[in-house]
């Protein structure tokens, strides 16, 4: 699939706040197979990005290896992209955002890139809550070698090839509220109204945002048995509707009174959810990870946004680094000068 | 039997029990020699562990000013019972041993031709002190006090050590001396002081070292020092002997000088990472973001950052990595010396790489080649690794003044910024090789709003960063990588050539701590009418100047610390001389600095010259 893509664009496209159309925050041309969730997905950051009216040029994409993290390819062209090895994308993203605290950091990652080869590096950046979104194309499999199981794959899910699977799967979500994702989300590659909003909030929080993403793979773990296949996640999907609201918006949606929960996000936005009970507070770390537990037992699957703490302190705060970003630093600001080092030499002499 | 008779020559090494406090104490000794303006080079010889192990202390002090380890020991502090046996048989015939004669000697370990000095330094302790650690914190203190009669140290300088080492503890100043005093008035009393060996101020130093006004210092302090002059604002790394102490330093001086008055906050990021191949991952992320960032680790770091070297090679990201190397493989003796990490730094990664190394002889190069490295690693746009190592790292060397050129201004290499980029008519290609030189042009993220952005990434690019699996392409990119590498050779620091007193085709090379030993050496055979030229390596890929001195000698002695003579094989292969008869392997690999004794004595043996029999005693003259 290496089409290209037609440059006609419309003259009526709508442009947002920064004078963008939806278009300047397209990419290549996917080589993913048709049908992949990883697409929707894309198209899902092209929503957000383009409804936050953020500059493309102001975004720094991150990934590892795998079908995920080659779609980093396919949004925002218009951004540095850095496709780093298997596993290891978090100490980038992590060096990357020491460097430059103003840019907006988008990582992509999958299961096998997570949840195996990258699970130490995953729950670090996440005790570290450093600021930037983390969205996991969460598929049950290893779609570039050809299917093999993932980590996150559920126990007795039947693989393409009949064998059952009798491995404990790794909950990301239940992870990330663990070990320190001061926003964690899960959603479907399917249910755009639920992501789009989800991403836009992600991207707004201050910290730490990790997002699960279920993206069924057409090609190897799409049939009756798996437990990440489009039928079988949309049988078992709770769904807490989530509406995102940019600052200066007007709240348009409605839901039923009594249920709506109202999150202000740090930037002043308005995040609103349809609580799925009256307990659950999404803001206390033990009564999501409660939820959570309580829909899996019931062989059910809980989306949304489960945790967020909004008054958390991300790395640049726990480091006391300056304001101007530290790759703007002149010499001047660095070097101490011939003058110190005459007095270093004289405490050594 | 005769005893030594040596004015400021001789070799004196300590036995301590790890973690009682004698590290200070022995510090203060030869800081006191250095201070007297006698040339002095003290070595620690450690366990790893906290406590309870046996740790020495190597003292040498050398007229001449060489500062690598002799071999042999002149006298022995003995302050630990667990390995008296092996210290005694270590001294030097017409040696001392100055021991803690609380207890009595065990006539096991009496030695006719060696004299021993006993102190009751366990019982004087006893007497004078009540809390236990004092007791054992001070038994050190006294014997330095006792060696500054036995060997002629200058008391003053002692005092002001203590002074100066207390300062801000104002109250542990006069116990300090006191102990010391003790020491003095102990060994004035029961011995002829000064021994046969002892030290001399005023005396004639040799020139080398009285032309530079010298500093005591350890190589990793002066590492930490050069990425600060460099501006490295992000330092990731994970806990490793003997590297450890690179960051810490690093941290101190960024402390005290980069932090902003007014508003607290910090012009720089130390991240302590999960593991080394974080800590690299971080290095180059903060680094492609335009940051200048350094990591330092030792051998099983290196492997581990591996995979992230590769990737800062292939996609072009500088990247700054101190490897303060130890004795491997695997573990190996982490807190013992070695040159052996260079085939695996050079050609760190899966695939064809190839990396800039550079190797610091002394604190003085630590800092100025750290400098360096975040210069070149930049206008090559790749990993540049300095190859220092234990014994340089930890160890306090003398060393010529740290210097910085204040009209000195850093080169950040080809960098397009956004107005660069604005007035830019043509389409940028990030691995386009613009200048023929191999180097590319690279942007930083969010540099222009509508150009300069493209995709960095670990797989096959084009000119213009697209995914490509064209042969073709790739080949393109490999030998633009290759010709990259060409470029390097002429922006490395230089190799220093020193042609002999007489025409020879005879030749000494070598590289790091190995230099002063190797000096030394060269010294010791032109008196005996060996003469050899010498090359001292300070970089990797080698210069042509490395290529023409390999050509212009029929044999060259390559003397490394490591088993297999990785630095002679790396010669093998990355010049174009057939150079397999001539390069001679000197290796030594027993976790101590080579001495100048050890390469002497190979090449004499190489000349078929009979080496006179080392002034080590042999097992049958300890007494029994």
């Amino acid at each position: 699939m290496t089409y290209a893509k037609p440059a006609f664009r419309h003259p009526d496209a709508k442009t947002n706040e920064v004078g963008c159309t939806r278009r300047d925050y397209e990419g290549g041309l996917s080589t993913l197979c048709a049908g992949c969730g990883h697409d929707s997905i894309s198209a899902a950051i092209i929503d957000a990005c383009f409804d936050l009216s953020i500059e493309p040029h102001r975004v720094a994409k991150l990934s590892g290896i795998g079908c995920s993290s080659k779609t980093p390819a396919y949004f925002l062209s218009g951004s540095h992209s850095f496709n780093s090895v298997h596993g290891r994308m978090p100490s980038v993203a992590t060096g990357a955002n020491l460097a430059n605290r103003e840019l907006i950091y988008i990582g992509v990652s999958g299961d096998g890139d997570t949840a195996s080869i990258g699970m130490g590096q995953f729950a670090h950046v996440m005790r570290r809550n450093l600021n930037m979104t983390y969205i996991v194309e969460n598929n049950g499999c290893y779609g570039l070698t050809k299917g093999q199981d993932s980590a996150t794959m559920d126990t007795d899910s039947v693989s393409k090839k009949g064998d059952i699977n009798p491995y404990t799967p790794i909950d990301l979500v239940r992870v990330g509220i663990e070990v320190g994702a001061t926003f964690v989300g899960r959603s479907f590659s399917g249910d755009k109204a639920q992501l789009v909003p989800l991403i836009k909030a992600a991207i707004s929080h201050r910290g730490f945002a990790l997002l699960d993403v279920i993206s069924p793979c057409v090609t190897f773990n799409n049939h009756q048995g798996s437990t990440k296949s489009y039928a079988s996640f949309r049988e078992h999907n709770d769904a807490m509707p989530v509406d995102f609201i940019p600052r200066r918006e007007a709240i348009t949606t409605s839901y039923d009174a009594g249920v709506v929960h109202e999150v202000c996000m740090h930037d002043g936005s308005v995040l609103r959810l349809q609580k799925v009970n009256e307990e659950y507070n999404i803001e206390d770390a033990q009564s999501a990870l409660d939820a959570i537990a309580y829909h899996t037992k019931e062989d059910r699957i809980l989306t949304g946004l489960l945790y967020i703490n909004r008054d958390s302190e991300e790395l640049h705060d726990v480091l006391q680094t300056a304001t101007k970003p530290l790759n703007r630093m002149s010499q001047r600001e660095l070097c101490p000068g011939s003058r110190f080092l005459d007095s270093i030499n004289a405490g050594l002499r | 039997m005769q005893a030594k008779q040596s004015i400021n020559d001789f070799v004196i090494k300590f036995a301590n029990v790890n973690g009682t406090g004698s590290a200070s104490a022995n510090g203060m000794f030869a800081k006191a020699i250095f201070r007297m303006g006698i040339p002095v080079s003290p070595r620690n010889i450690f366990p790893s562990n906290i406590q309870g192990l046996p740790t020495w202390y190597e003292v040498r002090i050398s007229r001449d000013g060489y500062l690598g380890r002799r071999g042999g020991i002149d006298m022995m502090v003995s302050v630990n019972p667990q390995s008296f046996a092996k210290d005694v048989g270590e001294v030097e015939p017409g040696g001392y041993m100055l021991y803690d004669s609380t207890k009595p000697l065990d006539l096991r370990h009496v030695r006719r031709d060696i004299h021993y000095l006993g102190i009751p330094l366990t019982e004087m302790c006893l007497r004078e002190y009540t809390d236990s650690r004092q007791r054992q914190l001070f038994k050190n203190v006294i014997y330095v006090g006792a060696l500054s009669a036995l060997l002629n140290i200058d008391f003053a300088i002692l005092k002001d050590l203590v002074s100066e080492q207390f300062k801000g503890k104002e109250k542990l100043i006069t116990p300090n001396i006191h102990a010391l005093e003790m020491g003095h008035q102990y060994a004035t009393t029961h011995f002829e002081c000064p021994l046969g060996i002892h030290l001399k101020a005023g005396e004639q130093t040799p020139k080398h070292i009285q032309e530079f006004d010298q500093i005591l210092m350890d190589g990793n302090t002066a590492a930490a020092l050069g990425a600060v002059y460099a501006g490295a604002t992000v330092a990731a790394w994970y806990p490793i002997t003997p590297s450890t102490s690179v960051v810490d330093a690093f941290e101190k001086y960024c402390r005290r000088l980069r932090i902003d008055p007014g508003t607290g906050k910090k012009n720089y990021a130390i991240v302590q990472a999960e593991d080394e191949l974080s800590a690299m991952g971080m290095v180059i992320g903060a680094n492609w973001n335009g940051a200048r960032a350094f990591t330092a680790t030792s051998g099983p770091g290196v492997s581990l950052m591996s995979e992230f070297l590769g990737l800062a090679y292939f996609a072009e990201v500088p990247t700054v990595l101190v490897d303060v190397q130890r004795a491997g493989p695997s573990t190996g003796m982490p807190t013992r010396t070695q040159q052996s990490d260079i085939l695996a730094a050079a050609y760190a990664s899966h695939g064809d790489t190839k990396h800039v190394l550079f190797f610091p002889a002394t604190p003085a190069e630590c800092f100025s080649m750290t400098v360096e490295a975040f210069d070149l690693a930049e206008r090559l746009q790749t990993p540049v690794i300095i190859m220092s190592d234990l014994d340089l790292g930890m160890n306090e060397w003398m060393s010529p003044p740290l210097e910085f050129d204040d009209n000195y201004r850093y080169d950040r290499g080809k960098v397009l910024r956004g107005e660069d980029l604005e007035a830019m008519t043509e389409r940028f290609g990030r691995y386009l090789d613009v200048d023929g030189d191999g180097i590319p042009y690279r942007t930083y993220p969010g540099a222009h709003p509508t150009k300069g952005a493209y995709f960095t990434r670990g797989s096959s690019r084009d000119e213009y960063a697209a995914y490509t699996e064209d042969g073709d392409v790739y080949v393109r990119n490999m030998d633009r990588l290759l010709k990259k590498f060409e470029t390097a050779k002429t922006l490395v620091p230089e190799a220093k050539i020193k042609p002999a007193a007489e025409p020879t085709q005879d030749a000494l090379l070598f590289f790091g701590t190995t230099a002063s030993p190797a000096y030394e050496a060269l010294e010791t055979l032109e008196k005996e009418g060996i003469h050899l030229d010498t090359l001292r390596l300070r970089s990797f890929p080698f210069t042509q100047e490395v290529e023409d001195f390999i050509e212009e000698h029929d044999r060259i002695f390559v003397i490394e610390q490591n088993r297999d003579g990785q630095m002679r094989r790396l010669l093998l292969n990355e010049t174009n001389v057939e150079a397999n008869a001539k390069l001679i392997s000197v290796v030594e690999y027993d976790g101590l600095p080579v001495t100048a004794r050890k390469i002497a004595s190979v090449i004499r043996g190489h000349m078929g010259i009979n080496n006179v029999t080392p002034l080590v005693p042999k097992k049958e003259e300890l007494a029994s």
